[in-house]
């Protein structure tokens, strides 16, 4: 049990996919403008994460060697088209609100990589907690970039003012708020890792 | 079909909506192989080549086999499924036929699978060129001419950076921002610049 949680948390913390592995960059910078969205895109992709996962450690004794990426792709895309009709069909507004962002989680490196370097070798359940603590990992890094560009691109956080007469600077809510903040963030936490060595 | 909306397109596609500076498409390869201008310049082509290739292929797959059938939700599988047996297949045939140019962009080739830039322009012309389920008037040929103007964007975004990355050597840099956050920030200038054609609006 304690080796699972530590499964877990090495996703959320030592093995962050968005600060530390720096993986799935695009969509974590294209819909953070606001918290709610960088929650969705996170749920969204922690289900796409979370469900290959498990289908490729299953199928691990059965994809051939030479295949497995065509193969891989193959199922992630499954897991992103039901999250995408299904998005569709309960918050048709977060879908136009994540737009093109949605079908391109195929395409997110933290998913095919966290197949391809442990799914296809680990056990069904270690790859389950493998997935979730990527996930809850993305997720908390969208909601702390979006949170960042939130506040200073447009004074609020989830709609509320938390402080009165902050004049925002919409530059954040643009694209190139989005990566001067990831690219200080990044910086932050190479700080805080040599620190610690 | 008129030539001012493929004025349009090239400005938007290059300019205002650049794949990596605005639409953040491809952005792993481009804070990964921009450190030199050859290998930039080489991922780039490779890069407008299959994303060329792939609105031309999508858009037959999409308004020939998907719409008929009734099978549009299978857009994102049957996309990504083609582009990568696609790229797989031009790998092949550049390692048979011509090696020198297999050493020049070839080991470029399997990173553009996953990049998202292919993915996205093919969604991107269904998004834009099709209008409930029916293909709008010079559908093809506009789609065709976004796969190439953004595969320019990309060109013209990765020139710019491996130019100043190039420069970057000689410089002093703080410790904790070496590579990549450098790379990030000096990319959120050169978007801040790019917002300028923002203005052009048609």
């Amino acid at each position: 049990m304690k080796k699972l949680f530590h499964e877990f948390l090495k996703g959320v913390i030592k093995e962050n996919p968005t600060f530390v592995l720096v993986l799935g960059l695009c969509p974590t910078l294209a819909v953070s403008v606001s918290v709610m969205n960088g929650i969705g895109m996170g749920i969204a992709a922690s289900f796409v994460l979370l469900g290959s996962n498990i289908i490729i450690s299953l199928l691990k004794n059965f994809i051939p060697d030479r295949i497995r990426i065509p193969c891989f792709i193959v199922v992630i895309a499954t897991f992103v088209t039901i999250t995408e009709l299904t998005m569709k069909a309960y918050s048709p507004a977060l879908n136009r609100a994540l737009g093109i962002y949605v079908p391109l989680i195929v395409v997110n490196c933290i998913v095919l990589g966290r197949a391809e370097a442990y799914a296809q070798k680990a056990k069904v359940i270690n790859s389950l907690f493998d997935g979730l603590g990527m996930g809850v990992g993305f997720t908390l890094a969208l909601i702390l970039i979006s949170a960042i560009r939130e506040f200073l691109g447009t004074g609020k956080l989830m709609g509320y003012t938390p402080i009165k007469g902050f004049e925002p600077a919409f530059v954040f809510a643009l694209p190139s708020g989005a990566l001067l903040v990831i690219g200080l963030l990044l910086g932050f936490f190479n700080i805080l890792k040599n620190r610690k060595i | 079909m008129s030539v001012a909306q493929f004025l349009t397109i090239f400005i938007s596609a290059v300019f205002i909506y650049n794949v990596i500076l605005s639409r953040f498409l491809g952005l792993c390869s481009f804070v990964a192989i921009s450190k030199e201008t050859k290998p930039a310049l080489a991922m780039s082509l490779a890069v407008m080549f299959v994303t060329t290739m792939s609105s031309i292929i999508t858009w037959f797959i999409y308004r020939f086999l998907l719409i008929p059938f009734n099978l549009t939700y299978l857009r994102t599988i049957s996309f990504i499924l083609v582009i990568a047996t696609f790229v797989q297949f031009v790998e092949m045939v550049i390692r048979k036929l011509t090696p020198p140019l297999y050493r020049f962009f070839g080991i470029y080739l399997p990173l553009i699978t996953v990049n998202c830039a292919v993915l996205g322009v093919a969604v991107l012309n269904i998004d834009m060129f099709f209008i409930n389920g029916r293909a709008i008037a010079g559908s093809f040929y506009y789609s065709v001419f976004q796969g190439i103007c953004v595969g320019l964007g990309y060109t013209l975004a990765m020139l710019l950076m491996s130019g100043i990355r190039e420069r970057l050597d000689f410089c002093n840099v703080p410790g904790a921002l070496k590579d990549f956050p450098l790379a990030f920030i000096i990319a959120s200038i050169m978007s801040l610049s790019f917002l300028g054609f923002n203005g052009f609006r048609f």
